[in-house]
């Protein structure tokens, strides 16, 4: 089961608003590579991972990266609240979340796509998934880097920054997860009688 | 408002610490160094955590509550601003 705590696990803030960057922002709430894709490709994979190391960091990792999407949320929240909405209509993707949204929290990513579970993959295959696994994390840090090259808020660059670093740290225990697997299965080949 | 954020942030910075930690552990359940680390931070994160919810409020639903039911006070982890 999970269990809410009522905090960020970091402490996101915004300069001044800004809905056209928030629009941009979208691509890490509901986008292929988000921080929602993420939560529920790891926690998805996790029932059928064999080995116990490999259980715990898909657990671990999927609940850290909904604490993720919360951060997300939080940014977005914060960098349209209060704008009015004839300000938005001047915008382009601020006005057309508007109009289906009003200011409140969509899964869909930069260009407006609804979130779908096509993003994810849980092919029961470990080592397949684990690939997958390493693949998106250096697909959200790819994303956060392009987010952070277009921004100009010191506040939530320095979140974005936070996550970016993350997204390297769970590539690195993914890698090891996979090392670990194949030991596993180098193990288990050994062990097993030969066929005639 | 301020202290409750400075402690806020205190919380968030041993937690992320603990949270570092358990992923390290997944994949070094053996390493010893780094398991009394992760346990000694889970301790102090406690404390603080129990200043915390004494001063400002319970942080998850599992806690007891004085009354009336403190899990839906104000404000909410979006809701804080907090480098002010
Ligand atoms: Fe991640």
């Amino acid at each position: 089961m999970w269990i809410y705590k009522k905090m960020l696990e970091y402490p996101a803030d915004v300069e001044r608003v800004d809905p056209l960057y928030a629009s941009y922002l979208f691509a890490q709430f509901g986008g292929p590579d988000s921080e929602l894709s993420a939560g529920l490709r790891y926690l998805s994979q996790a029932w059928t991972m064999p080995i116990p190391e490999g259980k715990a960091t898909l657990i671990s990792i999927g609940t850290e990266e909904l604490a993720h999407w919360e951060i997300i949320g939080t940014l977005i929240y914060k960098l349209t609240k209060g704008v009015p909405a004839t300000e938005l209509a001047k915008l382009g993707a601020p006005g057309a979340h508007y109009v289906q949204h009003d200011r409140a929290l969509y899964p869909h990513d930069a260009s407006g796509v609804p979130w779908t579970a096509a993003y994810i993959q849980s092919i029961g295959d470990p080592v397949a998934d684990l690939h997958e696994d390493m693949a998106a994390e250096e697909k959200a840090r790819a994303t956060y880097e392009h987010l952070i090259d277009m921004a100009r808020d010191a506040k939530v660059i320095a979140t974005l920054s936070f996550l970016r670093e993350r997204e390297i740290v769970h590539f690195q225990r993914f890698g090891e997860t996979l090392d670990l697997l194949y030991e596993y299965i180098d193990k288990s080949a050994q062990k097993e009688p030969v066929e005639k | 408002m301020q202290n409750r954020v400075r402690m806020l942030r205190k919380i968030q910075m041993v937690q992320f610490a603990v949270i570092d930690l358990n992923l390290y552990l997944n994949t070094h359940p053996r390493d010893r160094r780094a398991l009394d680390e992760h346990n000694r931070l889970v301790a102090e994160l406690d404390k603080l955590e129990e200043e915390y919810v004494q001063k400002y409020g319970i942080l998850t639903a599992f806690s007891s509550s004085p009354a009336p039911w403190q899990w839906i006070d104000d404000p909410w982890p979006w809701e804080i601003n907090y480098s002010r």
